[in-house]
């Protein structure tokens, strides 16, 4: 290899939204590079064994990892793309270089755009006892049981009724694990009531309104003290329920992944309803810095439908902007955000449309 | 309420319901989906033209119950695992629900299943008359289960664990 490589495009992560960005750019006639961390590209996709919403444009009604799959394939036939697994990119430098470890060397790379989609991380939550084994977080959980064919444990108290915890809930279920409760601190269910209704019909009680004060064990956790909240938030004295688990699992939100947009001088900007400090970025996705693009959870947590369109547009804007298929990047474009706006008119979509606004509004920018 | 608890009210029920005459005529689909999110394979997967294509991809699907053949192909392919078959007609007294399933074990036919409510309640004991495979790529169940005409409205799923045989 030589010391530097070359590349037009570099793509950071091999999820749904870097994928996606990989295969259109190349598409265009772009060379293009994609650094993935893991061993295997397809991000959250690989884990995702239920069945997608969206429209047949974003493969409605196929299953997450049927989908990664595809995006996969996609890749790995066009010639103009690469993808190199287990490689962490490590920094994104003024000159340009970037910085990545894999294969056991150092890397450096010299891309001419750079989309970044690295996805987010999971949030905790701070309650006595929080660090037993037997803790999990959502996402942990997901890969023993559907990468590695190994449940996590035999009862479990799920935190958090956002689709994460009411997926990953159905998720446990499927594999034979009893669910004990899915418990939410705010006053209603977050994620979408169709998965929150397959899974009351089976039996398991959806608390809303609930919390956990601490988790006991000696080794592990045995069990959970969870409450009931008033409508200030506050614990509502003598409703306290001990239940005996052996899984406290935590689906509590995620974070979008932005050291590197922070490290590579992106302005960045904190929005709630994007949940956290995201990149200000343009219509296209480009950020501050020229050249840089992000496409994704790291732009604002969404879902993988829109991960995958947001991806298809960084991917074009960007050989686009390196003078490949000039004549139908603007259609593709147009196509692109429409999809995106289609998918975020409903009332589901309206906090990221919120945080959008917010994004796009001058002020209050941190860095 | 559903938004609190994930049990559709009484109310939210009735709205996808088709009168009594319909139910009576044969089988046909109850699309319990009661929330606007961005999601349509159902207006696809109707080739009866029973489900409305959707003008915005977040309207709540809409159903011509007298279009609607209860051919069962929404089932399968709805992702929110919220479209049912009802059929009436099955005998004087008793219906067949259909509903979706992703469990192990799947039953078999002739199986004797616990049968619940939206709510997870134990509605009885119920057989099995028919499994039908979504294929390997689609991989969700459908079971047809037999029941009292009075539940036909109620049941939408069965115990999971396995099969429990009646005493």
């Amino acid at each position: 290899m030589p010391k530097v490589k070359e590349t037009e495009i570099l793509i950071v992560g091999g999820g749904p939204a870097g994928l996606s960005a990989a295969s259109a750019a190349a598409n265009l006639g772009a060379s293009v590079l994609v650094l993935e961390r893991d061993g295997k590209p397809g991000g959250q996709l690989i884990k995702q064994t239920h069945k997608f919403f969206g429209s047949k444009k974003q493969y409605a009604g196929d299953r997450g990892y049927q989908i990664g799959d595809l995006l996969i394939e996609q890749c790995r036939n066009n010639p103009n793309l690469e993808v190199w697994t287990d490689t962490t990119v490590l920094g994104i430098y003024e000159d340009g270089v970037v910085t990545a470890e894999g294969q056991g060397k150092h890397l450096k790379i010299t891309p001419k755009k750079i989309i970044v989609a690295t996805g987010a991380s999971e949030k905790m939550i701070a309650f006595p006892n929080n660090d037993l084994p037997g803790i999990y977080g959502a996402g942990a959980v997901q890969t023993l049981m559907n990468v590695h064919g190994i449940v996590p444990g035999k009862r479990v108290l799920m935190i958090g009724a956002g689709n994460i915890g009411l997926i990953v809930s159905y998720q446990l279920m499927q594999a034979g694990v009893e669910i004990a409760a899915i418990i939410e601190a705010a006053p209603t269910i977050g994620g979408y009531l169709v998965h929150a209704s397959k899974i009351r019909r089976a039996g398991v009680p959806i608390l809303t309104s609930h919390t956990i004060t601490e988790a006991y064990g000696d080794e592990g956790v045995e069990g959970a003290i969870i409450c009931k909240l008033d409508e200030s938030w506050q614990p509502v004295l003598g409703s306290e329920q001990d239940l005996k688990v052996d899984v406290v699992c935590l689906a509590v939100g995620l974070s979008p992944l932005t050291e590197l947009c922070f490290q590579a001088d992106c302005q960045m900007k904190y929005v709630p309803e994007l949940s956290g400090h995201v990149p200000v970025r343009s219509e296209y996705l480009e950020t501050t810095r020229p050249g840089l693009y992000v496409a994704g959870d790291v732009s604002g947590v969404e879902e993988a439908s829109s991960a995958m369109v947001e991806g298809r547009l960084a991917g074009i804007s960007a050989a686009c902007s390196l003078g490949y298929g000039e004549d139908i990047a603007p259609k593709l474009q147009a196509e692109a955000l429409a999809e995106l706006s289609e998918l975020r008119a409903g009332p589901a979509g309206q906090k990221t449309l919120r945080g959008i606004i917010n994004l796009m509004d001058k002020g209050g920018v941190v860095c | 309420m559903l938004n609190k608890t994930g049990i559709p009210t009484a109310e939210d029920v009735k709205k996808v319901s088709p009168s009594e005459d319909r139910l009576k005529k044969g089988p046909v689909a109850i699309i319990e989906c009661f929330q606007e999110i961005p999601c349509n394979p159902c207006t696809e997967a109707c080739k009866q033209g029973a489900i409305q294509p959707m003008e915005d991809i977040n309207n709540l699907p809409k159903l011509d119950f007298d279009k609607c053949n209860g051919c069962g192909v929404c089932l399968s392919r709805c992702p929110g695992l919220a479209i049912f078959i009802v059929d009436a007609s099955y005998s004087d007294t008793e219906a067949v629900v259909r509903i979706p399933y992703e469990y192990l074990p799947v039953p078999q036919v002739s199986d004797k299943v616990v049968g619940l409510g939206r709510a997870g309640e134990e509605l009885g004991v119920f057989e099995v008359i028919k499994v039908q495979s979504g294929g390997q790529k689609n991989k969700t169940y459908t079971l047809w289960l037999v029941v009292p005409n009075d539940l036909a409205m109620d049941l939408r799923s069965i115990r999971l664990g396995g099969v429990r045989h009646a005493n």
